[in-house]
C-alpha cells in the first residue's frame, strides 16, 4: 500500500465514509435486535454474524487487506487456524 | 540506528512488503491469540455455568454503544488521517490524528464512568464469573486504547519530526499505528456484543 496516486485515495476516502455508515447502522441493528428477545442459541447467532460483518469491513477497508501483500495474507490464514483451535479446543473438551 | 534496521521506508524485496508492516502484522497476531484465550475462558466459564446473568440486565448498554460508535469512529479518522498524509496534506493529517486522539480519550471517560457506576454498585472483579470476564476482556481493551492514545500522541507530536527527513518512513508509522488501532476497534466489535447483548 506504499505505492499510491493521489486519484486512488482520493478514492479510499469515500470508501471509508460508506463503511463507517454501514458500521453505525450495523451497530444500531444489532442493539435493536437485542431488545427482540430472542432465544438465547438465535440470539448468539444473529449477535455473532453481525459482529463478524462489522469485524470483516474493518479489517478489509481500514485495514487494507483486500489489496494487502500475499505474505500478510498467509500470517492471517495461519492465525485464524490456530484461533480457531485455541477457541474450541478446550470449548469442545469442556462439554 | 534507523541504518540497522533496513526496508523500513521500502517494501522488502522477499516479502513484498515494509519490515514495520510485517512486524505490526505479526504482533496484531499474537495480539489475536491473546483475546483468542480470554473469549475461550469466556466461553468454557459461561458453558459451565448454572448462572449467567444477560449483559443488559447488569450492564448500561445505551452508554457502551455510544462508546461503540466512538471507537468506529475513532477508527474513520485514523484511517483519515493516514490518507491525508498520504495525500501530503498535513494539516488534514494532524487534525484526524489529534480526533482520533480525543475520541480515544471520550472512550476512555466513558469506560471511567461505566466502572465508577460498577463499583458503586458494589460489582467488582472478584463479584463472580460475569464480572469476572467483565473487567478482564474490558481492562485489557482499555489498556490498549491508552497504548494506542500514547503512540498516536507522540506521533502527533514529537514523533512527527521525521516526516521532514524521512516521510515514506513515517507514513509506515502511521500505518503501522492504524493497523493496532483498527485491531483495538475490532476486538471492541467483539466484545460489544459478547459482554453487553447476550
Amino acid at each position: 500500500m506504499s505505492e499510491h496516486s493521489q486519484e486512488e485515495i482520493s478514492k479510499h476516502v469515500r470508501t471509508y465514509i460508506s463503511v463507517f455508515a454501514a458500521l453505525a447502522a450495523l451497530t444500531i441493528i444489532t442493539v435493536a435486535i437485542s431488545y427482540l428477545h430472542l432465544s438465547t442459541g438465535l440470539a448468539i447467532a444473529v449477535a455473532l454474524f453481525v459482529a463478524t460483518i462489522k469485524g470483516s469491513l474493518v479489517v478489509a477497508y481500514f485495514m487494507h487487506l483486500i489489496s494487502e501483500a500475499k505474505i500478510i495474507r498467509y500470517i492471517l490464514i495461519l492465525t485464524a487456524i490456530f484461533f480457531l483451535v485455541l477457541l474450541l479446543l478446550p470449548a469442545i473438551g469442556h462439554f | 540506528m534507523s541504518a540497522l534496521i533496513r526496508y523500513i521506508s521500502k517494501p522488502h524485496p522477499v516479502s513484498g512488503v515494509t519490515n514495520a508492516k510485517l512486524g505490526i502484522w505479526c504482533f496484531l497476531a499474537s495480539e489475536l491469540m491473546l483475546f483468542g484465550g480470554l473469549f475461550s475462558a469466556y466461553i468454557v466459564l459461561r458453558g459451565s455455568a448454572s448462572e449467567w446473568p444477560h449483559g443488559s440486565a447488569v450492564l448500561n448498554v445505551p452508554l457502551a454503544t455510544l462508546n461503540t460508535l466512538i471507537l468506529i469512529s475513532s477508527s474513520v479518522t485514523m484511517v483519515m488521517s493516514w490518507a491525508s498524509l498520504a495525500l501530503k496534506n498535513l494539516k488534514k493529517f494532524r487534525f484526524h490524528l489529534s480526533m482520533t486522539i480525543l475520541l480515544s480519550l471520550a472512550f476512555l471517560v466513558i469506560k471511567g464512568f461505566e466502572y465508577h457506576s460498577k463499583f458503586e454498585h458494589h460489582h467488582f472483579p472478584s463479584t463472580d464469573n460475569f464480572f469476572g470476564m467483565y473487567f478482564t476482556l474490558t481492562g485489557l481493551h482499555a489498556i490498549h486504547i491508552l497504548g494506542g492514545v500514547i503512540v498516536n500522541a507522540y506521533l502527533l507530536f514529537p514523533g512527527s519530526k521525521l516526516y521532514e527527513t524521512e516521510p515514506e518512513q513515517f507514513l509506515g508509522r502511521i500505518e503501522a499505528a492504524g493497523l493496532y488501532w483498527h485491531f483495538v476497534d475490532l476486538v471492541w466489535i467483539f466484545l460489544f456484543p459478547v459482554l453487553y447483548l447476550l
